[in-house]
């Protein structure tokens, strides 16, 4: 007969199992017996003070490393904290196993103290979830959520488990195969359409590379660059795809949408072929969908069937892994190349690179006041590309998106899809425990900041060193800047007050953390290479910047893609020529 | 807008339902009718669902239902190469002047007595939605005193059956232990 042990100690043994080598929680009454095997276990677990904390560090941990990130807390307030977490790995694709205690089996249903249906709760924004009241079924379930996790388009994965369960007698036994019948993720791109993709994109004259942030988590950068420099297409990263592509790189032309650069909103708008790569057609991306590059036909590649066709039709749909999609049509285009037949985008080209000449990213530097934008470009040329930013939700973040300045997959981290504020800190935390040896910034707002600030002290006591850029413009910014330009300057509750309080300074000393604070121009270098030289704890460093400064580009909510502002009140002219169109093909 | 029938191979594990019909109601589906139960194959459900709207969310809401872990297989079937019930009991205000023509309604469209009272009786009748349609309109006039129908099931025609490969092994290997 097999080892007779409680569920509490097959759930640590599943984990270690899984491959689980970090957890971020926090234990409560029902979640306690699986905290107490869980101190004899290899397995390191963090101690965090609020359980969103938790999810986010759990979200960067997977973001930085690639592998699946996980949290674990009480049932009742403990779970319903890691709902925002959850939503926003859902959102941005983030393989993550959740891990919640629940009232005994027999209690559940009838009010208990601290029951919450989190199961039922959070059936719209996990990829799957489970209740387990049977111990046996424990390692079953964490096996295939930590496979339903990272498999296909990766996501949140909740598995809750009555306290009953875990403290029942059970037997432990790994599973050598899943049954999962209506799982079947298709990862191999069928041949007959990278055929139709090869040839749109050889009768193409203005095509484009739309990368999403499928391509980070596939890990498909290299392919990637391998295509773009066969053809000489022109790329686009999305804000989730920042690093896919390098910045440096001749072909790149930034970031597209809302807030994204003149030459990446033309490129897509005046397209005629738009190659989506792990990409979804988002809102901040397309603006108006009725007046999205309507010129444009759409191969549109994604490893998620319900992506494709969502938003716009794609002329052709390729469902597959975004690292195949690219393998099989580098291999096609090479064919079609070796037999002297290439794509003509001469003209194109010429015209995106004078667009990006000609609207390059840029800024006010107002006299006698700090530029936001300054400090985050600067600490991008300080830290450098090998360093992890963390952002949070705002300006900051788009000034980070474009600033930074980023060459590598995986080292820019942030809320995207459903922009959760405060997400920096926790996730640079998570960030941090996954590539210890590389330098993670969080850039962060004072608004963002202080909704999740608590974590430095789990940093501070678990040498986490972190450093944190607050941009203080004592604002909810980017909230100001629409009230600016849409409601008449009427700053109805953004105004935070933060250069007057908190302290930020005093409460870095109060988290055991180094306080540092600049407010010139002057001064932001020493500040940034004093902060590069504190490793041991984590620093704070409070840039008091204007308040006034906006993110531009901008194309306002709702409106088309052809009414960006490169300024306030200050449209390009990107009307592209097209005399490339009459050359005979 | 127009009306698809869609039958549904689900794992029969619980919650399977509470997560399509939350599915249906978060992407702004309506549901004109639903009906689940078993079928030959013990761990495997089938609901039969009838939405009414546009082709090209249809395919959206397919796909998002494809999603799902738990769905293991989709068929839209087609109104030419399928059969459709639904049942209804009807509870029918029948006085001694007026039973015999009641009597006679369910005789005209073969349905069945089901239960008599002094000054009722209970129908049941098995057909697909515009029989039972019209089967209420003659029946209205005399007085309806209780209705309850069932989500409408359909089945494809032929010896073809949906749900046979579905039920191939799939397996997928463990994720990879740590070292």
């Amino acid at each position: 007969m097999s080892e007779q042990i409680t569920g509490a100690q097959s759930l640590v043994r599943s984990l270690e199992a899984a491959g689980a080598e970090n957890i971020f929680g926090i234990p409560g009454g029902t979640i306690l017996p699986s905290y107490d095997p869980l101190m004899d276990s290899s397995i390191r677990h963090i101690l965090v003070r609020h359980e969103q904390g938790a999810g986010h560090a759990a979200q960067g941990y997977a973001a930085a490393t690639g592998k699946v990130g996980v949290c674990m807390a009480t049932s009742g307030p403990g779970a319903t904290n890691l709902v925002t977490p959850l939503a926003d790995a859902h959102m941005d694709s983030v393989p993550l196993v959740a891990v919640t205690g629940q009232v005994s089996a027999a209690m559940i249903g009838t009010d208990a103290f601290q029951e919450a249906d989190i199961r039922g709760i959070t059936m719209p924004i996990t990829k799957h979830n489970y209740l387990i009241t049977d111990p046996l079924d424990i390692p079953r379930t964490i096996a295939e959520a930590f496979h339903i996790a990272s498999t296909g388009r990766p996501g949140p994965v909740l598995v809750d488990i009555a306290k009953s369960a875990q403290q029942a007698m059970t037997t432990f036994e790994w599973p050598t195969e899943l049954h999962l019948p209506g799982y079947r993720p298709v990862t191999r791109p069928h041949a007959k359409q990278i055929r139709e993709a090869t040839r749109l994109l050889l009768e193409s004259r203005r095509p484009v590379l739309y990368v999403g942030g499928g391509v980070i988590r596939a890990r498909a950068s290299r392919e990637l660059l391998a295509v773009a420099e066969l053809t000489g297409i022109p790329v686009v990263t999305t804000l989730m795809a920042r690093g896919a592509f390098p910045d440096s790189h001749v072909q790149h032309l930034g970031m597209p949408g809302m807030h994204g650069t003149v030459a990446a909103v033309a490129a897509l708008q005046k397209s005629d072929l738009i190659v989506s790569l792990g990409a979804r057609f988002d809102d901040r991306v397309t603006g108006n969908l009725d007046s999205f590059a309507p010129g444009a036909k759409i191969i549109h590649a994604d490893i998620d069937p319900a992506e494709i066709g969502k938003n716009r039709h794609a002329d052709v749909p390729i469902v597959g892994d975004v690292r195949e999609v690219l393998l099989d049509l580098a291999a096609a285009l090479q064919t079609e190349s070796d037999a002297g037949h290439t794509g003509d985008y001469e003209g194109w080209v010429a015209q995106l690179s004078a667009l990006r000449a000609r609207y390059p990213l840029g800024y006010d530097k107002p006299e006698g006041s700090l530029a936001p934008q300054y400090v985050i470009e600067r600490l991008g040329a300080i830290a450098g590309p090998d360093a992890v930013y963390t952002s949070g939700v705002g300006q900051h973040q788009m000034w980070a998106a474009h600033f930074v300045g980023y060459e590598k997959p995986n080292s820019w981290i942030n809320s995207g899809g459903l922009g959760t504020m405060g997400y920096a800190v926790p996730a640079a935390m998570g960030a941090k425990v996954g590539v210890p040896d590389k330098t993670v910034w969080a850039i962060d707002g004072d608004g963002c900041f202080q909704m999740t600030n608590q974590e430095l002290a789990t940093c501070a006591i678990n040498d986490i060193p972190i450093k944190v850029a607050i941009i203080n413009n004592e604002s909810l910014g980017m909230v100001r800047q629409w009230q600016t330009l849409f409601y008449n300057e009427r700053y109805s509750n953004t105004d935070l007050h933060s250069k007057r309080i908190p302290d930020f300074v005093k409460l870095a000393d109060a988290y055991g953390c180094v306080g540092l604070s600049c407010e010139t121009p002057d001064a932001v270098d020493a500040t940034i290479e004093k902060a590069m030289e504190i490793n041991d704890v984590p620093v704070v460093v409070d840039f008091r910047v204007h308040r006034d400064a906006m993110v531009w580009p901008m194309v306002a909510a709702g409106t088309s893609n052809d009414d960006i502002k490169y300024a306030r009140d200050l449209a390009p002219d990107f009307e592209v020529e097209d005399d490339w169109e009459v050359r005979p093909s | 807008m127009s009306t698809h029938t869609l039958s549904v191979l689900v794992e029969n594990k619980p919650g399977v339902l509470a997560r399509i019909a939350s599915l249906f109601s978060r992407r702004g589906f309506n549901i004109d009718s639903l009906a689940v139960g078993p079928t030959e194959h013990a761990e495997i459900s089938r609901m039969t669902i009838v939405v009414n709207v546009a082709e090209s969310p249809l395919e959206q809401v397919t796909k998002q239902l494809n999603k799902l872990v738990e769905v293991i297989k989709i068929v839209e079937l087609d109104p030419d190469a399928s059969v459709n019930r639904e049942l209804v009991l009807a509870k029918i205000a029948a006085t001694g002047e007026t039973r015999g023509q009641v009597l006679d309604v369910v005789q005209a469209f073969r349905a069945k007595v089901i239960d008599v009272a002094p000054d009722a009786v209970t129908v049941q009748l098995v057909g697909n939605t515009s029989k039972i349609a019209d089967f209420l309109t003659m029946l209205e006039p005399y007085g309806v005193r209780e209705l309850v129908q069932s989500g409408q099931v359909a089945i494809g025609r032929g010896s073809r059956s949906i749900s046979e490969r579905s039920l191939r092994p799939v397996t997928v290997p463990v994720p990879p232990v740590s070292a």
